[in-house]
């Protein structure tokens, strides 16, 4: 893996002024990936567009890890409908004339 | 320019009290989140009418003017600019609205009645020093499915910047593309985000697109049916020759491999074209043709 790509914990607690604890919960939950480097702790960058929504919804609309948790398998789920939804009205297309 | 009722769209009571605009607010945010409604322009428009309603409602100073004035807040206007005009009399005349609108909004997140009534003054609620990667845009590319049989390229102006973009053959409806770095900006220097591209996808052709297959109905006359020959048929992007064999049946499926739509991003694949035979039946039977039939009808008999 290219070192590059990863960002330091620490880097983001002082960056979103968010606890280590958020970061290693969300690790914990399964959340996000947290790799560990000679005792250092890195997520990857791919990741961080999921992690600022998850910051977000922790700090302007109070979500709790947990709620967080369910959110998140709520929205896939909603992803996996509207993608589906996509393919199914293209069959129909195929009836209709 | 509309008056916009805050208390309305809070859901609360002219007397509110702070703690309730800020439960209604925290409640309508979490239905109304654009990070918890992607792809929900109307969710988007709502959660901007909250923000910009609590902006007002939970700060006393705003809640007062807002209140002070209500529905005559035009005549706010009328008052406001008068005593500019006092003011500055020596100056310029200013037009109806000026002076008012010089609030530095990004995206014009806030309704010109807010802006009006508050001009600039007030900041968004967002905390402090946080640096977060700028909101992603999300755009929706109207193409017809003749566009997207082949690559091309696009100039697409976002922003008001032009986007070369290329558009890879074999795009689906509905798919996404995300070109990096194109997106709002970042909120304290933080990163730009993405601009994310929608592809919505017309298809006025003859054929169905299911995957990368391509259907397709062609009528074949009952003779060449009946004895078999050949037929040229249209593909998408061409012609091809068909060797139909004898007493083909009404409805029989032929496959073209290859002939289908190009493979998104595997350059030289294509899915393959199924044609379905619709006999034609003759119409208008003279004499001669109702004599012979039934001549034939009568072998068939058993």
């Amino acid at each position: 893996m290219n070192k590059a790509e990863l960002i330091l914990l620490e880097t983001l607690c002082s960056q979103y002024s968010v606890e280590m604890s958020f970061f290693t919960n969300l690790g914990d939950i399964g959340l996000i990936e947290i790799k560990t480097i000679e005792e250092s702790h890195y997520i990857h960058s791919d990741q961080m567009t999921d992690i600022e929504k998850m910051i977000r919804m922790h700090r302007e609309l109070d979500v709790n890890i947990e709620g967080i948790d369910v959110v998140w398998n709520l929205l896939k789920k909603i992803d996996a409908l509207q993608n589906e939804l996509i393919v199914l009205k293209n069959r129909l297309q195929r009836y209709e004339d | 320019m509309e008056f916009i009722d805050y208390y309305r769209i809070l859901g609360l009571s002219k007397n509110a009290t702070e703690k309730e605009i800020k439960n209604a607010y925290r409640k309508l945010a979490r239905k109304y989140h654009p990070d918890v409604n992607p792809n929900d322009k109307e969710a988007e428009r709502k959660f901007k009418e909250v923000n910009e309603a609590n902006e007002v409602l939970s700060h006393p100073e705003n809640r007062k003017k807002y209140d002070q004035y209500g529905k005559d807040w035009k005549h706010a206007e009328q008052f406001e600019q008068a005593k500019q005009q006092r003011q500055y009399s020596r100056g310029p005349r200013q037009g109806p609205s000026g002076g008012f609108s010089e609030g530095d909004f990004s995206g014009g997140d806030f309704s010109d009645f807010f802006e009006s009534m508050f001009g600039g003054g007030s900041s968004r609620a967002r905390s402090g020093n946080v640096r977060f990667r700028g909101q992603d845009y999300h755009a929706e590319l109207q193409l017809s499915l003749e566009d997207v049989y082949t690559t091309h390229k696009r100039t697409l102006t976002v922003n008001g910047k032009n986007i070369r973009l290329t558009i890879p053959a074999g795009v689906k409806d509905g798919q996404e593309i995300k070109i990096k770095g194109h997106g709002g900006e970042g909120v304290n220097g933080g990163p730009r985000g993405d601009l994310l591209i929608r592809f919505n996808i017309i298809n006025n052709t003859r054929f169905k697109l299911v995957k990368d297959d391509l259907f397709v109905t062609v009528d074949l006359p009952l003779y060449t049916a009946l004895l078999g020959g050949e037929i040229i048929v249209e593909t998408f992007d061409g012609k091809a020759k068909l060797k139909v064999p004898p007493e083909t049946q009404n409805g029989t499926k032929v496959k073209l491999k290859g002939k289908g739509f190009p493979v998104y991003k595997k350059e030289g694949a294509f899915g393959d074209l199924y044609i379905t035979y619709q006999v034609k039946m003759p119409t208008n039977l003279t004499g001669k043709e109702k004599e012979l039939f039934t001549e034939l009808s009568k072998l068939r008999t058993p």
